[in-house]
């Protein structure tokens, strides 16, 4: 457990925290530019000794009244969004930097961190001679052969297009499910968070509003304004179970087959799948003819209708949680309330590639 | 034409090889201090280090002339100490150079470190690196430029040092005769042909200093890569 109690205030911006940080699996921090998210990282590494209050790592006092350990001695890895890669050396002595600092510490070594962020092409290479992705791929590295007890991690992906984005995920993901190192990953991109994390923190205007499992906070209708209603969307795991000849996928979930456009994974691969509250269709009837090829039956357990003409339905479907993005007119023309039976369609072309994340087995 | 003494010389180039290699011990540090601290009391440090730039050499080396002399604490403490006066002495040659260079060395690297900034710090701290660990592997090689600078302008400006010499030091040969009092008293008398050869040799190798350094300032650009 990572325990917070802190204030820090600068001119215009405080940010207070009271909160405790689960010390496992990746933990989302999301909120928009300017909420903190940032200034809490640092806190938490130690590079922020304005912070006034406790920061405790497990037993150990990092910081308590005029006791404060110095960043150096936290034993945590860093990712800052510009990466910080040391200019005047190559990549393979920017990692080499982090390794001799920790050598005799238990995790990852040098060539396994090589190959799982596929960095050997890049080794002899200059930081100013690499594109964005490389750089990132090359830091995240480097922070892990700190062999940190936790990553902090701000926006590693932010400075990055979608395709690059689309490259290094698998590569956290890897990271997450394979060395299980735990992660604070800091975002304010909706898609890498429901991707990456196991847990879910909300931070606005200074303070942690609201914190949870991801696929609890993600198919609570109550709180997609909070994360955006165009983002709203829950995850749900799928394994993948046969590959169709026509290009299309299938997938077993708790409440039955799925079927997505060609997915390129080994059979039995588990899977995050992220259905986006707006792609959602709902039937009182069972529909026939009908294009979309995904029909579940649901169950309603939660309604919400906002200010404006749209209402979000929390639905039960097999043992899992979505959301249905709707108007509040087709709410009441069907009469939905908790309870009510109904039908979720899902078109198999409306979850995009970069909405699916593979959970690989942790090796032992 | 035969050359002149070229004692002054080789003792010139003697006292600006002791003053840099001092300088950069001492300034270091000190850079790094006025680079990285918030303290109230930096811009009173930073005037007093700037000073020997505006001050005339002349007045620096009267302070400097009464500090030394065996009446003052320090001149009579170090009388005791060595047997020796600081006036009229290399060693005191060499304190003397030292403050008068001092801006020299320090400015170079002040602004080298601050260009540096904090982020490069920090990572290395977040890498299990110590504060004097990041100094020596980050802060030092990223301020490569800024050394070389530091180093070049203490040396040449040394070189270059007449008013506070003639204060403090004097004119005697091998001990306090440096290369610009030999070529004042080669002109005052009248040994035009020894002032020219001596005058030359110091253009021609401040000349061929500077133009090393800037050559090497394109070859590393900042940043520091080698």
């Amino acid at each position: 457990m990572l325990s917070l109690d802190f204030t820090l205030s600068y001119p215009g911006f405080s940010l207070s925290i009271q909160q405790a940080l689960p010390t496992s699996g990746v933990t989302g921090l999301f909120g928009r530019s300017g909420s903190g998210k940032s200034t809490l990282l640092r806190v938490i590494a130690g590079l922020e000794p304005g912070a006034k209050g406790r920061v405790t790592w497990k037993e150990t006092a990092w910081q308590n009244g005029t006791h404060f350990t110095p960043p150096h001695k936290r034993g945590l890895g860093y990712v800052f969004q510009d990466t910080r890669l040391f200019p005047h050396l190559t990549v393979a002595q920017n990692l080499a930097y982090a390794d001799k600092r920790a050598q005799g510490l238990p995790g990852p070594g040098m060539s396994e961190i090589i190959a799982a962020l596929d960095l050997a092409p890049l080794l002899t290479r200059y930081p100013s001679g690499l594109s964005g992705g490389e750089q990132s791929r090359a830091a995240i590295g480097r922070a892990m052969l700190t062999r940190p007890e936790m990553l902090l991690m701000d926006e590693p992906l932010a400075a990055l297009d979608e395709t690059r984005k689309t490259e290094i995920l698998p590569y956290l993901e890897r990271l997450r499910d394979q060395i299980g190192t735990p992660i604070l990953y800091v975002s304010h991109n909706m898609a890498e968070v429901a991707r990456l994390a196991t847990h879910l923190l909300l931070i606005n205007a200074g303070r942690i509003t609201h914190h949870g499992p991801i696929e609890a906070m993600l198919s609570d209708p109550n709180l997609a304004p909070a994360l955006g209603l165009r983002e709203a969307g829950a995850v749900i795991e799928a394994t993948l179970t046969r590959q169709e000849d026509d290009g299309l996928s299938q997938l077993t979930t708790s409440a039955g087959p799925l079927l997505l456009p060609r997915i390129e994974a080994p059979l039995g691969s588990r899977l995050r799948i992220r259905i986006l509250a707006q792609d959602v269709i709902l039937s009182r009837s069972a529909p026939q003819g009908l294009s979309a090829l995904n029909i579940l039956p649901a169950t309603v357990t939660d309604l919400r209708s906002g200010a404006g003409p749209g209402a979000l339905v929390q639905l039960r479907i097999g043992q899992d949680h979505v959301l249905a993005r709707i108007t509040r007119r087709s709410a009441t023309a069907l009469a939905l309330s908790p309870g009510s039976e109904c039908f979720a369609i899902l078109k198999s072309v409306s979850v995009a590639q970069s909405n699916i994340g593979a959970i690989s087995a942790l090796e032992p | 034409m035969s050359l002149p003494d070229l004692g002054p010389l080789w003792l010139t180039l003697q006292l600006a090889a002791v003053t840099t290699l001092l300088l950069l011990v001492l300034g270091t540090p000190l850079a790094w201090w006025l680079a990285q601290t918030r303290a109230r009391i930096k811009p009173v440090i930073e005037a007093l280090t700037a000073l020997p730039l505006v001050l005339p050499p002349t007045v620096l080396g009267f302070y400097l002339l009464i500090l030394f002399s065996p009446n003052s604490s320090l001149g009579a403490f170090w009388v005791q100490a060595t047997g020796e006066t600081l006036t009229f002495s290399f060693t005191g040659l060499v304190i003397a150079s030292m403050l008068y260079s001092l801006p020299f060395t320090v400015q170079p690297l002040q602004a080298a470190f601050e260009s540096i900034g904090r982020a490069p710090l920090e990572a290395a701290a977040m890498l299990r690196a110590a504060p004097l660990d990041r100094f020596l592997t980050v802060a030092a090689p990223m301020a490569k430029r800024g050394f070389l600078t530091a180093m070049v302008l203490s040396f040449t400006h040394t070189l270059g040092e007449f008013g506070v010499v003639l204060m403090v030091g004097g004119n005697i040969p091998g001990k306090t005769k440096v290369i610009s009092i030999a070529i004042y008293e080669h002109v005052e008398t009248i040994n035009y042909a020894d002032a020219h050869v001596l005058s030359a040799i110091l253009l021609l190798f401040s000349f061929a200093t500077l133009l090393l350094v800037y050559s090497l300032n394109r070859r590393f650009p900042s940043g520091g890569r080698t």
